[in-house]
């Protein structure tokens, strides 16, 4: 079933428009917003690193961008055990690193080795950690590998696509690469330049060896302002993720240019701090633990407006802690909360709030008046911020907004509990609902509204941790989804997270570069990298 | 050499303080011992834990001080949290390029404001302080941010922005400068005897205003100093001044030490040295 | 030049009338969120067109100069004033206190104190109101922003310490305090001039710049650095060449300072 199942999926890629013919040649230029802080792919963190390791290095398994399957890459097969704890990996032949070491199993047992070592704390690591005990890796020959973990890793071919392969042999440790770049020039503050790997393994149809652009060169740029100017001028190639303002600028300078991929994963949410010990007043602490009031407040915000206004209609009012990009996982079955004060002033008025004289009051005749944190300089949630500001005065609510610096609103969220709401998004690169096991979890740390509980405080969040670790321990794809779309509707309707919107991925690429085809997912434009190509005249300037 | 022993001595603790300040201000900082990793949602509760330890202070602030400074003295700068580099190897990297823009910047603004200044007490005209005041007033009101973006469109040396930011403040303190020492009897008395104006200004007006000019230049080192953080943030000029910025938003102590301390020297020294020029001239006045 | 200072004097008086009276001035509410209007051009209804939630902007402006107009010039003043004390006082009393104060000076022009802005808002009860929020911090950069300027007035005084009409002042028995506010103050306003009129249009700029890290002007109270801030972006500015508008307002306001305040006329 397996095997039929693998052989529809590499027909389908087989079909896909990124096998398209390229010309050879040029430099892809575009930019990264700061120097990446590893070369080490196991302990990649920051979107710099990220794009690095994504150029440069081989995995044995790819998620296609565009349909959100797995393909293969340098394993040409795999098989999950029937009970989820072991997968076999039957690897490419031939294959070499960037500096010409064979590439073998010993080498995905010394990468795997290398995640898993306790030390190392690498965030791409612990998605593999599903109990307790070692995990194994048997070579049993240079092409076939098996990996057996102490328990069932749901949706496990998938997490394999954040793992890059290390050589164990090669003197140059994590710059030998598999990828179809690997890193020539490094000067710090200023650009990276990405040269063709002479033994990347693909090629195209007619035989050509990928990927077609000869060098990328990566400038670090901070100011987007700058990002823009350079492209509108043809210094550089696209900017794989744009803001709205600029993908207007864009689109009104050269309309071919601006490309809306559609609803992204990423999300704007709110939440309320239901921390016991956080120290803001018991009265204030009630009202943020009452669903009433959570869902009141969120009945009261015009997600329309959000979506239309603060980010110029290039997002969507959300539903839910899953996006409706996420094909699979999303339930189809919610709605976005509607904006409807009448309902919101109702659910109040049950939970014993009256409206007197234009303003909101608890039944010990508090004002109904709080805070919310968020970044300072991110103008997008002050914008939020200000217009959820105008919408809650509607119901006699004073919200004070208070931008902080990211370090600081981190302590207040995290070490001293020291807020009444938070406004925070959430960049989403993992379709798996087993990624947010550490926000869903009551004992988690990132459980943001009330982090690390012993036990459960509400019967709700005990509902959740109940189905998210079901969900994790079942292989069957379906099941896993039934008990997630409960996970969804106990969010929805409890909302200890109240989802505001789904931003657009928008992006902005040069007609220059052909074979691009933009998705949701990262990194949006340049997923297909080895198939992108730079048209004729400038790869033969280049 | 006793006084040079004793001058470099006071230099030195002047350093030692302003370093301890320094640390001491990140150091109680909101936000000092937090990174945007622990938001990570891939990251189990033992990687989180290990992360919270690894991030919270080992020491308290005087016994980092101590080891600080016997570091300092030894010159091993630390490493960077943020950058995971070596200090020393940043600022070593970094130092030229901020030190060019100041260099140019002052250069170009001196060159710039003391002119207008110097124009303005010989001209005496009233048009003419008007028009380089009004334009003074608009270089002082326009945010580096704008200038930064101006800059960009026009294809322009970014290096140049900290000119134009430094200029209208040496404008307007060389120009009363000046002509309060335009006004004074002597000079007065070099008009009525038929000097010529360029005369006048280069050997009676200068000279009184010299020590305070001298001072001002001290403290332009200072002021280009601050301004090359915003400027080069914005204009992503790999200097010191980006540096900065990047370490105070990750609340990185050693970097931060470092470079104030780096600060503090050049600014003593700036500040000292026209100290020292303006009390030669005082007495060469005398 | 009188009918200059006149013009600066008038204007002033428009601007701080116009920004006093903006609660019938102003057409429109300056949190009020014309939504379905983000980023209007100029028209009828609004001046100066609306900002990115829809807000009248002349409205803004009105109220932004009443936050800016007080709170600036206050800033600029106190750092004037400890300039003026400490510089003067240093220079004049000269020896091991003119080292100590100068030194500390130094130290002062150094250190980061980005971080003591920063550690007072934490202290700060998050719902304070905005006014207070801005407020703090202009008084903090009042009380930050003096060394610079205390170098220059100390050197000034240094060499007005042995000048002949001091030495006449002290000759006749005038002492101490009597001696700097009657002989030495009045000869250092060209250097408390300067440094005030610097101080306004750069204290408004380093609100809009600390904005970046939450202590400006929070929402939805206007101020000029707010105002400004909307410069800062080139989609903005390419396409919104009315956003410039408060930015003339802020020149010629401060250009109309300056000429209020002059004192020394070029030498006939």
């Amino acid at each position: 079933m397996k095997k039929h199942l693998l052989l529809c999926v590499l027909l389908l890629t087989a079909s896909l428009p990124h096998q398209a013919v390229g010309q050879t040649g040029g430099e892809l230029r575009f930019v990264l917003h700061a120097d990446p802080k590893t070369f080490n792919p196991l302990l990649v963190e920051d979107d710099p690193a990220e794009t690095v390791r994504y150029l440069t290095g081989g995995v044995l398994i790819r998620v296609n961008r565009l349909t959100q399957e797995a393909t293969p890459e340098l394993a040409t097969h795999w098989k999950i055990s029937k009970d989820g704890t072991a997968i076999t990996f039957d690897l490419r032949p031939g294959v070499r690193f960037s500096d010409g070491t064979p590439f073998s199993s010993d080498d995905v047992a010394y990468t795997i080795k290398q995640l898993m070592d306790p030390a190392m704390h690498s965030p791409t690591g612990d998605a593999f950690r599903s109990g307790e005990g070692q995990v194994q890796v048997k070579t049993p020959t240079a092409d076939r590998v098996e990996i057996s973990f102490p328990a069932p890793i749901a949706g496990l071919e998938k997490l394999f696509d954040q793992v890059a392969m290390m050589s164990a042999k090669s003197p140059q440790k994590e710059m030998a690469v598999l990828g179809p770049y690997y890193v020539a020039e490094n000067k710090a503050g200023s650009y990276l330049l990405l040269k063709r790997d002479p033994y990347y393994w693909k090629h195209d149809a007619a035989g050509r060896q990928l990927p077609y652009v000869d060098s990328v060169r990566l400038d670090i740029l901070q100011n987007q302002d700058t990002e823009i100017l350079r492209l509108l001028r043809g210094e550089i190639h696209f900017v794989n993720s744009l803001n709205p303002e600029y993908f207007d600028k864009v689109a009104s300078e050269n309309p071919g240019m601006a490309k809306d991929a559609g609803v992204s994963l990423d999300s704007e949410q709110m939440w309320f701090n239901q921390v016991a010990k956080a120290p803001i007043p018991e009265y204030k602490k009630q009202w943020f633990r009452s669903t009433n009031f959570r869902r009141a407040i969120s009945e009261s915000i015009n997600r329309q407006d959000l979506a239309r206004v603060a980010f110029r209609g290039y997002a969507h009012p959300a539903i839910g802690p899953v996006s409706p990009a996420n094909k699979f996982w999303f339930n189809a079955q919610l709605q976005a909360h509607p904006f409807d004060q009448k309902s919101a002033m109702h659910r109040l008025n049950q939970d014993g709030f009256q409206l007197k004289d234009g303003t909101l009051r608890d039944r010990e005749n508090h004002e109904v008046e709080f805070s919310i944190i968020t970044n300072a300089g991110n103008k997008y949630r002050e914008r939020m911020a200000a217009m959820m500001q105008q919408d809650l005065a509607g119901i006699g609510i004073k919200l004070n907004v208070v931008p902080l610096d990211f370090p600081s609103l981190i302590q207040r969220i995290t070490q001293n509990f020291n807020y009444e709401a938070c406004l925070l998004g959430l960049l989403n690169n993992d379709l798996d609902p087993n990624s947010q096991m550490n926000v869903w979890l009551s004992s988690a740390e990132n459980h943001q509204w009330n982090p690390s509980q012993k036990t459960p405080e509400t019967a709700w969040e005990a509902q959740i941790d109940k189905l998210m670790r079901e969900q994790a321990s079942t292989l069957d794809e379906n099941q896993r989804k039934k008990y997630y779309d409960q996970v969804q509707q106990i969010a929805w309707d409890e909302e200890p997270f109240i989802y505001l919107v789904n931003r657009d991925a928008l992006t902005a690429v040069s007609p220059t570069v052909q074979n691009v085809h933009p998705a949701v997912l990262r990194p949006q434009v340049y997923w297909n990298i080895e198939q992108l190509s730079l048209a004729q005249q400038v790869a033969e300037k280049h | 050499m006793k006084r040079i022993g004793k001058h470099l001595l006071k230099l030195l603790l002047t350093l030692m303080v302003g370093g301890f300040l320094a640390a001491t201000l990140v150091r109680l900082a909101p936000g000092f011992g937090t990174d945007e990793e622990q938001l990570d949602t891939r990251l189990n509760s033992t990687s989180l834990e290990s992360l919270n330890k690894d991030l919270s202070p080992k020491e308290n602030l005087a016994t980092f001080y101590v080891h600080y400074a016997a570091r300092l003295l030894r010159g091993d700068l630390g490493m960077s949290r943020t950058l995971d580099r070596p200090v020393r190897e940043l600022i070593a990297e970094r130092l030229p390029e901020t030190m060019k823009s100041v260099v140019l910047g002052l250069a170009l603004g001196w060159l710039m404001g003391l002119s207008l200044a110097v124009v303005t007490v010989m001209m005496r005209s009233v048009a003419t302080d008007g028009l380089f005041t009004f334009l003074c007033g608009v270089l002082l009101c326009i945010p580096a941010a704008v200038w930064a973006l101006l800059f960009v469109l026009a294809r322009a040396p970014e290096r140049f922005i900290l000119a134009l930011i430094v200029l209208p403040k040496i404008y307007s303190y060389s120009r009363n400068l000046l002509t309060r020492s335009a006004g004074l009897p002597h000079v007065l008395t070099a008009y009525a005897k038929g000097l010529s104006r360029g005369r006048i200004v280069a050997w009676h007006v200068f000279p009184t205003a010299a020590p305070q000019l001298l001072a001002l230049f001290g403290v332009s080192v200072s002021i280009a100093l601050a301004t090359a953080v915003p400027v080069e943030a914005l204009c992503d000029l790999p200097g010191i001044g980006q540096l900065a910025w990047k370490a105070a938003l990750g609340r990185d102590l050693y970097l931060l030490t470092t470079l104030s301390v780096l600060v503090t020297a050049i600014t003593l020294v700036a500040n000292s040295g026209c100290e020292l020029l303006g009390s030669m001239f005082r007495a060469r006045e005398a | 030049m009188k009918w200059l200072r006149a013009a600066a004097i008038g204007f002033l008086l428009i601007v701080a009338g116009a920004s006093l009276g903006a609660n019938f001035v102003a057409p429109a509410g300056y949190a009020h969120q014309f939504r379905e209007e983000p980023d209007a051009e100029p028209s009828r209804q609004h001046l100066l067109g609306t900002d990115d939630l829809g807000r009248d902007r002349f409205s803004r402006v009105l109220y932004g100069t009443r936050v800016s107009l007080l709170l600036a010039p206050a800033a600029a003043f106190l750092s004037t004033l400890l300039a003026l004390l400490i510089g003067g006082a240093a220079g004049f009393v000269g020896g091991r206190f003119e080292r100590v104060v100068m030194a500390a000076t130094d130290l002062f022009l150094s250190l980061p104190w980005l971080f003591l802005l920063l550690t007072v808002r934490a202290l700060l009860p998050l719902n304070v109101s905005a006014i207070t929020s801005v407020g703090i911090t202009f008084a903090l950069l009042g009380c930050l922003g003096w060394a610079g300027a205390a170098r220059v007035i100390c050197a000034d005084a240094r060499g007005m310490r042995q000048a002949d009409f001091v030495l006449l002042a002290r000759a006749s028995g005038t002492t101490g305090t009597r001696l700097l506010l009657r002989q030495l103050v009045p000869n250092l306003w060209p250097i408390v001039l300067a440094q005030f009129w610097i101080s306004i249009p750069v204290f408004i700029l380093t609100e809009a710049n600390l904005g970046m890290l939450g202590l400006g002007v929070t929402e939805p109270l206007p101020s000029w650095g707010s105002l400004l801030r909307e410069l800062q972006s080139y989609p903005a500015i390419s396409s919104q060449p009315w956003l410039f508008v408060p930015l003339i307002v802020f020149v010629v306001v401060v250009g109309s300072f300056h000429f209020l305040l002059r004192t020394e006329e070029l030498p006939a």
